[in-house]
């Protein structure tokens, strides 16, 4: 470092001055790293967001007016796409728990080994292409698709199920999609679950189902909330699922989006859709934050 | 009884449970499977298992002009996606790391945004943006669309790597005179190369795998593999897509594997 005289004042005010010059190249050097990444995402998602904010205020004759947001209550075609995707949402939610749950708690009892070979079976099928898995729904589905030959060759039943391009067929495909998003935050929770406070629990005389019930299942909610928020909020904006297995019946809120902008290249109405479903995503990732203190993105950074 | 899990119930009453995790095991990987085995099938009806086998689904893959032009378009953006997110990941997780900066909350949020924002409003939006600067139809756009989607990935992995490394380690090679830049190279990178392939893979995967925002802003001559595989879905069910889909599988697999070997070099 440069050589400074500690012993007077002067030369203690000059090391500070070159310190803080120091630090403030130093922090400009950090920000010249950053800065590509962070102006590639501000160009390409935040500036064309804004955008169409600005845009879903005015109406087709370009006066300022709240009519993109009006119509969402006023007709009915808009009210029945936000039930359709809640309806849809909290159906493969739930499904997710009722999957997810068990297999996620299997996973954190199994010994290290084990737990690592039937994790692949959890891993493989969330880095498999979403197109490819829809695919593969849709062939087994179908009306002439694998479910319905085996069952009518079985003679259970007459006439093929209608399982596929259905509201059954959109839950099936997206809660196979959804389901790794649950396990894997609640798998690493459960991990992190003291095996020492359920041994004490049994050891104090409770049954493995009360120790299960009293102790284990408590601790593991803020993993299943993280899994809950992070599979809810993504199902709220899904496309491909709905779009491949809803037989144009099932018209979730993605859809609409693109239909709304691509089909009938009404922008302002789209653009007034895709500003609800960000406030809604939003709003629900804020209030988990908010009641756990965590991230519900961390899902990302354990694949 | 294991050791690490000693608790006093055996494998015996656990029974049900691994029967219940089993089947969910198969509901999430017998789709693949399926789709593999009926690759190979030389009837164009659906039959599972089929009676006869064949290639001729991937013939029908390699030979059409069209599957195969959009391939070489997934390809190439997928590499390049992999070159950019990787550079400006890695830069921008080293910072991050650095923890000096102010509003290090906000520049998380920026960062990790796309992870987040619903992916079919960056899909409208990008298309919005692209209509105005010539970027729609072109291998540049849908590089820079997909890098944005594979940034977060490559940062969340390399600071992953980053937080196991001692940082001192490269204060302790500039204080000795080597530069900013051949003290990242030479002391930290190698210690954190494992995880930067890995979050390139990632990034590769990522756009490969990619369907909305592709759908919006790719066409013509740079129509990916995802948007003609969509399109073709959504008219028929062709079993060269079946094909195609056991293509894309087996890379994953490769790629996922790859990236779990580098892991354990960590």
């Amino acid at each position: 470092m440069r050589s400074a005289r500690l012993h007077d004042g002067a030369g203690a005010t000059l090391n500070a001055d070159a310190l803080r010059a120091d630090a403030r190249r130093e922090s400009f050097g950090l920000l010249a790293l950053l800065s590509p990444g962070l102006l590639l995402v501000f160009a390409v998602i935040i500036v064309p967001i804004g955008w169409l904010f600005w845009l879903s205020l005015f109406d087709e004759a370009g006066q300022l007016s709240a009519a993109n947001y009006a119509r969402f209550f006023e007709q009915a075609s808009y009210i029945k796409t936000f039930v359709t995707t809640f309806k849809v949402a909290f159906t493969v939610t739930g499904a997710c728990i009722v999957l997810g749950y068990p297999l996620a708690y299997m996973l954190s009892q199994l010994p290290r080994r084990a737990a690592g070979v039937c994790l692949i079976f959890v891993i493989l099928p969330f880095w498999t292409s979403v197109l490819v898995r829809t695919y593969a729904w849709l062939v087994i589905l179908q009306r002439k698709g694998l479910v319905n030959t085996w069952l009518m060759d079985l003679g259970v039943i007459a006439q093929p199920l209608s399982l596929a391009n259905n509201f059954a067929g959109v839950v099936i495909g997206m809660t196979h999609i959804m389901l790794p998003f649950l396990v894997l935050p609640l798998y690493a929770s459960m991990k992190t679950i003291d095996v020492d406070c359920l041994r004490a629990g049994m050891n104090l005389g409770a049954s493995p189902a009360a120790t299960f019930r009293q102790i284990f299942l408590p601790l593991s909610l803020p993993g299943l909330a993280s899994g809950v928020v992070i599979v809810f909020v993504l199902c709220l904006g899904f496309f491909v699922t709905p779009a491949l297995m809803g037989g144009g019946k099932v018209i979730m809120w993605a859809m609409r989006m693109e239909q709304t902008t691509s089909l009938y290249s009404n922008w302002g109405a789209g653009a007034a859709l895709g500003v609800v479903l960000l406030a809604v995503t939003l709003a629900l990732l804020g209030l988990f934050q908010w009641l756990l203190g965590a991230r519900a993105t961390g899902v990302w950074s354990q694949r | 009884m294991s050791m690490e899990n000693s608790l006093p119930i055996s494998h015996r009453q656990r029974l049900w449970l691994y029967a219940l995790g089993g089947l969910v095991m198969l509901f999430l990987i017998a789709p693949s499977v399926i789709i593999v085995i009926m690759s190979f099938s030389a009837s164009s009806l659906l039959q599972f298992p089929p009676r006869e086998w064949s290639l001729r689904w991937y013939e029908s893959y390699f030979g059409s002009l069209e599957w195969r032009d959009a391939t070489i378009v997934s390809v190439k953006v997928a590499v390049m996606t992999a070159i950019v997110a990787t550079l400006l990941g890695t830069a921008a997780a080293y910072a991050v790391n650095a923890r000096t900066l102010r509003l290090t909350g906000a520049i998380n949020a920026l960062l990790t945004a796309s992870l987040i924002i619903p992916v079919i409003l960056i899909g409208i939006g990008t298309f919005f943006l692209y209509a105005r600067v010539g970027l729609n139809n072109t291998l540049t756009g849908l590089v820079i669309a997909h890098t944005v989607q594979a940034l977060p990935l490559v940062v969340l992995t390399v600071l992953s790597g980053l937080r196991s490394y001692d940082m001192n380690q490269e204060m302790v090679a500039r204080s000795l005179g080597a530069g900013r830049f051949s003290a990242f190279f030479q002391v930290t990178m190698p210690q954190i190369r494992f995880s930067i392939v890995s979050g390139a893979l990632f990034a590769f995967i990522t756009s490969f795998d990619e369907v909305v925002v592709s759908l919006f802003i790719s066409g013509g001559e740079t129509t990916t593999l995802t948007r003609r595989m969509f399109n073709a879905l959504r008219d028929q069910i062709d079993p060269t897509i079946a094909a195609i889909s056991t293509c894309l599988i087996v890379l994953s697999i490769v790629l996922l594997s790859a990236a779990q070997l580098f892991g354990r070099g960590r």
